[in-house]
């Protein structure tokens, strides 16, 4: 700007004039994509004067306490309708929220149960609504509308994800909104089960709901519906569950509506917003008792998907005084044509979910908890992307965004000395669950995904041991379903579900909660296929916590060429019910076995061919050789550890026969291995003399930052760097294309090519 | 005073150094990384993850790829107390984990009773939730 000739006193337009040019743009505006206004900022918003109005009449703590449990209990029961009648597998395993959001749209209330940060999620959208529609004459906000929407980004985690949003009228003003968001899986997009990992543009994502109404007068408007029916795989679901959703969303309007009866608007509009800014304030007051203290991390995914490569998650956290700041600058550019970015809002509501389920799950559940708190990212990043960016496959920066963050804040937490938690290793954090899809043995197309992603295992507490296959990440209240139940409406079995994976262990002082092993065959239809969307094949996905060893990797395992269904008809001591027998053994003649990355695009099954997978360990603490000797033998007991690896790794001597402990044989063995570590450890100086390089290794297709310097982003190559903050595009070709070059290499170099004409 | 900031390490904020909480061992100043008074030790992560299908037969067997990350275990060079992991990318600088404002947290804790147990948080149990019921 500084290099116009033209004065700039005869530039700069009067205040008249600016107000004209903003009414002309406002009357003019093309396309309402996703508002950076609304989407970049999680703080509450400015008190309005319909709420300064109340707090000044209602402010007693014994009544906004009484209203606060009554919205509450509300939101509850909005949960358990959905959980209960939802058609989504989702809705039933508890991958469902609901919650009351203030006028202005912050998220004030949400259910007890259900996952958290869809609802952290929401208020993006509504506050798009209130912005865009509310005075649109050709939209508008009127008593009986109810408005959809699902694109992430407007808010929300990922396209799979719809909600519901009533806005609620008392005396014709409007008061509240509710909303409820269910996990609905099937969306339209290029693969089925609403989260393609094979998207390579946000068209490839299915249907892109921005704000819009779908109901009036609390009736869902049937040409709509036909629309998004006729855009997805499963029509039945999706007119199923827009129904669960409003019926949720009209019982917690009718509980609001109770207490506007006998408490009036105000007691209600003070509550929602006394109980956010309390909240706010005591997040404020802990976060003041952590240490002042920067701590550093970072977490790899080891994939996109689509190809394995080294994709960093960098994150620094500081906290000075009553400040905590999220540094994630230095993590990887966003893939312009691969599905694992996310957008800011989806890892902020990650983070969110994170505080309010493992460090301070005591508060309400809301927006507030995460308000005080800041977040800083690179541009069109990994954890911040572009507008045109796909991110169907957020989670996998979500996740791992979390994980970095539950690291981090676990070194602050220890030294506290009030704690509403254990202080606990990270989480297992990737969704090891077979998605699926087709046509059932009903005749019915379907596309959705097991439970199982659900089981994940947690991480060590600094007293206890991790919980075997808990719950997820992002919902500590989640079921992992009952498999014969979804058995009745998919034609594939899982011939080995839930039982624990020997030796994929996290050691530790206090180990990880393990993982269990899932083996899928398709039984009755031709045209079914699975795909699974996981990182953490060549690298595990999280870190230990203070000696605590991280899970170990996950690969998947396909056995091809065999109807495990007539064996076991036929020859059922063949089948074994482990993938290490299986693999190991190979017991059914003339298949094939092969281990593959976890992003396994969808794929079509044949009956009896088996896909084979394992659910996560959370991570370890402390050092293995302060474990209990009776508890690595309880381990072996349980089936989690075999002996072998039990006595190399935690240095316990005990009778194979009896498994009786020798505690003296333990006692020499664990001193000799703690002289051993001090014989073979390097000092620090002298082993990063050695062990430092200046560049990422160049066999590895690198990308983020390398050491301290954030400011440098290394771009799949220890050659090709570009600056964090001057985004560019970063394509990454077609695998098949990578391997067809590697073959004609070869053919070249073997002179085979001939004289193929290029 | 000395304040608990790791199961492992403790800072003594009159001597304003890192020690070990095993073996008392002074492992350097607080002002810089306590990694820098420790050994290090890179693990291949086959050894602690070990495979559990065959290596020989398969590309993918449970095992970490060493030559995609290591694991850098660092050692309290007296007593051999394993303080920290840290999975690493081959060649990646070690990270300094914990730098800590050392004057702060001297105000902080001058306010507080020293704490000679670490404070291990609240049991989840039945019936503690929301409301009691
Ligand atoms: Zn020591």
């Amino acid at each position: 700007m500084s290099e116009t000739n033209v004065s700039t006193a005869a530039k700069t337009p009067s205040a008249e004039e600016i107000a004209l040019i903003k009414k002309f743009l406002n009357d003019t505006t093309l396309f309402l994509g996703p508002d950076p206004e609304i989407m970049r900022r999680h703080d509450l918003m400015p008190r309005s004067e319909a709420e300064e109005a109340a707090m000044q009449v209602v402010n007693d703590v014994h009544v906004t306490a009484k209203i606060r449990d009554r919205v509450q209990a509300g939101c509850d029961e909005g949960f358990e309708m959905v959980e209960a009648m939802g058609a989504a597998p989702g809705a039933k395993w508890g991958d469902v929220i609901t919650g009351v959001y203030t006028a202005s749209g912050d998220l004030a209330i949400a259910s007890a149960g259900g996952v958290l940060i869809f609802s952290t999620l929401v208020h993006h959208p509504i506050k798009f609504i209130i912005k865009n529609w509310m005075n649109d004459p050709t939209v508008g906000v009127r008593e009986g509308d109810g408005f959809i929407h699902n694109d992430s980004r407007y808010g929300n985690v990922h396209n799979t994800d719809q909600s519901m949003i009533l806005p609620i009228f008392w005396d014709g003003k409007l008061v509240c909104w509710v909303a409820s968001t269910v996990h609905e899986g099937e969306n339209g997009a290029i693969e089925p089960g609403g989260m393609p990992s094979m998207a390579e543009t946000s068209f490839d994502e299915g249907l892109k709901m921005s704000p819009f109404r779908v109901v009036e007068n609390y009736q869902i408007k049937r040409d709509v519906l036909t629309f998004l029916q006729n855009s997805v795989r499963e029509p039945k679901l999706q007119f199923e569950d827009m129904k669960v959703k409003l019926y949720a969303c009209l019982r917690i309007k009718q509980r609001v509506e109770e207490t506007l009866r006998t408490d009036g608007p105000q007691a209600l509009i003070s509550t929602l917003r006394l109980t956010m800014e309390n909240v706010r304030a005591e997040v404020v007051r802990r976060i003041r008792e952590w240490p002042d203290m920067t701590v550093r991390t970072y977490i790899i995914q080891d994939s996109t998907l689509r190809e394995n490569c080294v994709v960093k998650i960098n994150c620094q956290l500081t906290k000075t005084g009553d400040r905590l700041i999220f540094d994630f600058r230095g993590s990887s550019p966003e893939f312009t044509n691969r599905a694992t970015n996310t957008v800011l809002a989806g890892l902020k509501g990650m983070i969110a979910q994170m505080f309010l389920c493992y460090v301070w799950p005591d508060l309400p559940r809301g927006q507030a908890a995460f308000a005080p708190i800041e977040v800083v990212t690179d541009p069109n990043s990994i954890v911040d992307c572009s507008y045109d960016a796909p991110n169907s496959q957020s989670l996998m920066s979500i996740f791992t965004g979390f994980t970095a963050a539950q690291h981090a804040v676990a070194k602050f937490l220890y030294s506290c000395p009030e704690k509403y938690t254990k202080v606990h290793a990270p989480t297992f954090n990737m969704i090891n669950t077979f998605i699926w899809g087709g046509v059932s043995q009903h005749g019915e197309t379907l596309g959705n995904l097991c439970a199982d992603l659900n089981g994940m295992g947690h991480g060590a507490r600094s007293d206890s041991d991790g919980e075997p296959a808990l719950a997820p990440i992002f919902a500590t209240m989640a079921d992992i379903g009952e498999q014969e139940l979804n058995e009745e409406e998919v034609p594939f079995l899982q011939l080995v579900s839930k039982k624990m994976t020997k030796d994929a262990i996290a050691p530790g002082k206090y180990r990880g909660g393990q993982g269990y092993t899932m083996m899928v065959a398709t039984k009755d239809s031709e045209q079914w296929g699975f795909m699974t969307v996981c990182q953490g094949a060549k690298i595990p996905p999280m870190q230990g916590l203070f000696g605590g060893y991280s899970c170990g990797a996950y690969p998947l395992c396909k056995v091809k060429g065999v109807d495990v269904y007539d064996v076991l008809l036929d020859e059922p001591h063949k089948f074994k019910h482990s993938i290490a027998e299986i693999m190991n053994e190979q017991p059914f003649e003339g298949a094939s076995y092969t281990t593959h990355h976890m992003g396994m695009g969808f794929e079509i099954s044949k009956r009896g061919e088996m896909f084979m997978i394992s659910q996560g360990a959370g991570a370890g603490y402390g050092d293995l050789l302060e474990r209990e000797p009776r508890a690595v033998i309880k381990d072996i007991e349980e089936g989690l550890i075999s002996e072998g690896v039990a006595e190399k790794l935690y240095k316990v001597k005990f009778d194979h026969a009896t498994l009786a402990i020798n505690q003296d044989a333990t006692r020499e063995l664990r001193d000799k291995e703690r002289k051993d570590r001090v014989r073979r450890g390097v000092p620090y100086a002298q082993f990063v003399e050695t062990w430092n390089t200046p560049k990422p290794p160049a066999h590895l297709q690198y990308f983020g930052c390398w050491g301290d310097d954030v400011g440098t982003l290394y771009v799949g190559s220890p050659e090709i760097t570009r600056e964090a903050d001057k985004p560019k595009p970063n394509y990454m070709r077609h695998p098949k294309d990578v391997r067809i070059d590697e073959l004609e290499a070869r053919l070249a170099e073997l002179g085979a090519l001939g004289d193929e004409k290029k | 005073m000395k304040v608990l900031m790791t199961e492992y390490l403790r800072i003594d904020l009159e001597k304003e150094t890192w020690e070990c909480r095993v073996c008392n061992h002074e492992i350097g100043p607080a002002k810089r990384n306590y990694k820098e008074g420790m050994l290090v030790h890179d693990r291949d992560p086959r050894e602690i993850h070990p495979p559990i299908i065959d290596p020989e037969k398969y590309r993918f067997t449970f095992s970490p790829d060493p030559e995609w990350v290591r694991i850098l275990e660092y050692y309290c060079p007296k007593c051999g107390t394993q303080v920290e992991t840290e999975y690493a990318i081959p060649g990646h600088p070690p990270l300094y984990d914990m730098e800590v404002d050392l004057a702060a947290l001297r105000e902080q804790w001058s306010g507080r009773e020293e704490v000679l147990e670490p404070v291990r948080g609240p049991e989840v149990v039945l019936g503690a939730g929301h409301g009691g019921h």
